[in-house]
């Protein structure tokens, strides 16, 4: 047997930054289960366990809805359970999964037909007909039966549920429902979603057939706590790789996340946002540049990240902008002060832009209506001025293009402080942006 | 493929390019799930993803979500371009499948990738759009903006491709749009966003020099250019224009030399020879007034004078009584109602304090045109015709040809029949043109000029 080559950071060559890699990226991108779970939503998770426990063995039938955030580990919990579940051969050979997405499923007859590819009956289904939708299902289930006429439990998972409410007569959810709360076969129907009113969304028959079982989950997270999870995220198990470049790595990994930088970027995103998955966020750069010729987690990459997320988007754009836009914008910001609440167009505009290139401009070039036009024209496609609604746009109703009304859609913070950055600035312009022209 | 070799290919994007590679990684790696890639027309948005992700050279599909206006063309192309089987005279056109939901895109992506023994590579998808997705898997769209238009739970199932298919998918979205406005209601999960930046004034001058041809000096090229850019950079910063208009221009430029007025060293000369004909071309190639092939050959002979432009062109002749309706309803739309009996009564009373009424705080040629009844129109028309005219169905029917002629508007759809509102939709420019021809003069008649 070869000896494993005992290796650290230094030392560790492409193939092995591959697979650290490898590991890292998993974690981060592709939500996969973090390894200790201990201690999060505890009794959330043995509220659930519980409920498909006893779905699986006594045959109870049952619903609950799973309410949280966007990113606050719905899923991750779902799926964790049901992989702890999948070890016990007494309820994993005891129960059947039906996984739903209000995203895909978009209507019922779709949701009917995965169901019934995910129970594999499409030979029994073949081509009979059904006069209702509760007759099909009934029919799915009875042909699960088993020889001794025991029902074989369900166990639906319903991601997107508010979706689900939004289709029509709320068929399914009724139908499902229903059976939970009447037929023989042991059903559990369990819904994900992030709207806290979701229970309002449902009819008054749906809903006094719900359970009223909701189970929230909220980010619970405290700071210190949010910080734990990034350094389970980073830490590599011992028995990975060699066992020196491990322990380096792990060490590396707890001095980096207290350098004073990373700790105050985390809880600058901490602060905007509490869910795991926006702390994660910064750690893709860094951990996506790690390499034989860069093998430390960089605290410069960390700002990038962070810049990358935080930016203002609008401002950026702006900053694309030609010096001709720029004015026209600074016209609208103006008229839009001036005459607070009317309609604004284009006409308006480039007298205004006339009046300032006229009087006050020595450098800017004046441009013709035409131009003018293409440009603000430009700005509409970007989205920062649109048209208000009903103005004419369409066949019918077709005012000149020049008369639309419109509506900026900058605030007049941003256009000032664009032109502040912007490079090649005229100096006329940065004054034109904080003193209107006198009428 | 070598990212080393790129960087004389590539100017100027050197931290989005290494972004990006150090995102997607090796293809066995797992990538983020959605990258969302903003920054105005041409700033190398789709080159540079197309580039590097041809370059992984993993499974991918290239969509742009303007040719896909309805999901299923979506669908079946991000198919067709992964599984290799796009509609051709070869296999009789067929497609890989059908495929009308999103149901059913996500179980066949699934059912492609298990059999191509792709789980281990990413695969890419890149619509493109205004909005455009890339699939690739790795995927990219391009054009994104478009995706927004359809369905509502179609942008949040490509960005959450990866998790709902179980596979190492990256959709790239491109798009000239921001985030905030593509992000509605649940459901959406948050890509990575990479800025690409407008390129700066010297950026563009390095990467326009790459067009230089190959009887002159890069030097020479690149003066010639930042004087271009002297003329054209307040106005325009987008490189594609900006290279089709140097290179169109470039021959003008390079005459005096040709003919041996001037040699390459006199900067001056060569400036004075092209200045006023970038300003011409400013207002006219620039706008599309004349196209491009036009230009090359005003540019060639020097005698020969510009053809039209399109806006001057836009000259409708029209019949007698169409010409003084269109006046009629031009005066109704930018006349108060209420200085109508001062225009147009015969016997009118004193006209009171005309100063004061003149202060209207904006002027109608600021606001545009008001909406006008009919019968409006039709007393102001009876009026300014000196004939006497009999409101046949003639002319009527001359207003709503007017009408689909759009040079009218009909406002309201409702009421048909009954006091039908319009409003007028031409120019001063036009409509004194068209007053012209049947001698009447219409400033004397509105309000703002009218002394």
């Amino acid at each position: 047997m070869v000896k494993k080559k005992e290796y650290g950071l230094k030392e560790a060559d492409d193939e092995v930054w591959d697979k650290v890699q490898d590991l890292l990226r998993a974690r981060i991108c592709q939500n996969s289960l973090p390894e200790n779970m201990d201690g999060t939503f505890q009794s959330q998770r043995e509220h659930l366990t519980d409920l498909i426990r006893r779905c699986a063995t006594i045959g109870e039938s049952n619903s609950a809805l799973v309410i949280g955030p966007s990113g606050a580990g719905k899923t991750m919990l779902m799926s964790s359970i049901l992989s702890e579940l999948a070890k016990d051969s007494k309820i994993s050979g005891n129960i059947l999964q039906v996984h739903l997405n209000g995203l895909l499923q978009t209507d019922d007859r779709l949701a009917v037909q995965e169901i019934t590819r995910q129970l594999r009956l499409e030979n029994t289904i073949k081509d009979r007909v059904f006069g209702s939708m509760a007759e099909k299902l009934s029919f799915l289930l009875e042909a699960l039966k088993k020889d001794e006429g025991k029902s074989q439990s369900i166990l639906f998972v319903l991601e997107e549920f508010d979706l689900f409410a939004h289709h029509k007569n709320q068929t399914l959810l009724y139908n499902l429902f229903d059976i939970s709360q009447s037929e023989q076969t042991p059903v559990t129907v369990i819904g994900l979603t992030c709207r806290l009113d979701v229970v309002e969304l449902l009819e008054k028959r749906v809903k006094s057939r719900f359970s009223h079982r909701q189970i929230h989950l909220f980010h619970s997270l405290s700071f210190e706590q949010a910080c734990k999870v990034c350094e389970d995220a980073l830490t590599l198990p011992l028995n990975y790789l060699s066992k020196k470049f491990c322990t380096e790595w792990n060490s590396h990994v707890k001095e980096f996340l207290q350098e004073r930088i990373v700790e105050n970027s985390l809880r600058h995103l901490y602060d905007l946002d509490k869910s795991i998955r926006s702390v994660y966020s910064i750690l893709l750069i860094p951990i996506c540049r790690l390499g034989p010729s860069h093998p430390r987690l960089d605290s410069a990459d960390v700002l990038d990240a962070l810049k990358m997320s935080s930016c203002d988007s609008k401002s950026a754009m702006l900053q694309g902008l030609t010096i001709l836009q720029l004015c026209l914008i600074i016209a609208m910001k103006h008229l839009a002060e001036l005459y607070e609440g009317s309609n604004i167009n284009f006409e308006m505009v480039y007298n205004e832009y006339q009046k300032f290139v006229q009087k006050k401009s020595h450098s800017i070039q004046c441009f013709g209506k035409p131009v003018c036009l293409k440009a603000f024209e430009q700005l509409i496609v970007l989205e920062l001025v649109r048209p208000v609604e009903g103005s004419g746009f369409t066949g019918a109703k077709l005012t000149p293009k020049e008369y639309r009304s419109l509506k900026l859609l900058v605030t007049p913070l941003q256009v000032v402080e664009t032109l502040n950055s912007f490079s090649g600035c005229p100096s006329e312009l940065k004054m034109w942006a904080t003193n209107p022209l006198p009428s | 493929m070598d990212p080393e070799n790129w960087k004389n290919e590539i100017l100027c994007r050197d931290k989005q390019l290494s972004i990006l590679l150090s995102l997607m990684g090796k293809n066995s790696q797992a990538t983020p799930p959605a990258i969302f890639i903003y920054g105005h027309s041409s700033t190398g948005k789709t080159f540079l993803s197309r580039k590097i992700i041809e370059a992984k050279g993993a499974p991918q599909a290239f969509v742009n979500c303007i040719e896909c206006q309805s999901q299923r063309l979506l669908y079946e192309d991000i198919l067709g371009q992964l599984s290799g089987m796009l509609p051709c005279v070869q296999n009789d056109y067929a497609r890989y499948a059908r495929c009308e939901t999103a149901n059913d895109f996500v179980r066949l992506l699934k059912n492609l990738i298990a059999n191509e023994k792709w789980e281990k590579e990413t695969v890419y998808i890149k619509p493109l759009s205004q909005d455009q997705l890339k699939i690739n898997v790795k995927q990219g769209v391009d054009n994104a903006e478009r995706l927004r238009n359809m369905e509502g739970h179609i942008l949040p199932v490509f960005l959450r491709l990866s998790e709902l298919s179980d596979c190492n998918v990256c959709v790239i979205l491109l798009t000239q749009i921001i985030w905030e406005k593509f992000n509605a209601t649940s459901g959406y999960l948050d890509p990575v966003k990479i800025n690409f930046p407008d390129y700066s004034k010297n950026e563009l001058l390095q990467i326009m020099t790459l067009d230089a041809p190959k009887e002159y000096s890069k030097a020479f090229y690149s003066s010639y250019v930042n004087l271009l850019l002297s003329i054209f950079h307040m106005a325009c910063r987008d490189l594609s224009e900006l290279r089709h208009l140097a290179l169109m221009n470039f021959p003008k430029y390079i005459e005096p030399i040709e003919k041996g007025d001037a040699t390459e060293g006199d900067a001056h000369k060569l400036w004075r020879n092209i200045e006023p004909h970038l300003k011409k071309a400013l207002q006219t190639v620039f706008l599309r007034e004349v196209s491009s092939s036009q230009w090359e050959q005003y540019q060639l002979s020097d005698t020969s004078t510009l053809p039209p432009l399109l806006s001057a062109r836009a000259h409708v002749e029209l019949p007698f009584y169409s010409k003084f309706l269109l006046i009629a309803a031009y005066l109704a739309s930018y006349n108060p109602a209420k200085s109508d009996r001062r225009f147009f009564a015969k016997s009118h009373g004193k006209i009171r304090q005309t100063k004061r009424m003149k202060k209207a705080e904006t002027s109608s040629q600021l606001t545009g045109p008001k909406a006008f009844q009919l019968e409006r129109l039709m007393a102001i028309f009876y009026s300014i015709v000196d004939v006497r005219v009999a409101p046949t169905a003639h002319i009527f029917s001359q207003i709503s040809t007017l009408v689909t002629l759009q040079l009218l508007s009909q406002i309201g759809s409702g009421d048909q029949l009954d006091a039908p509102k319009y409003r007028c939709c031409v120019s001063l420019d036009f409509i004194r043109s068209v007053s012209r021809t049947v001698n009447f003069e219409v400033m004397k008649y509105l309000y703002e000029f009218a002394a």
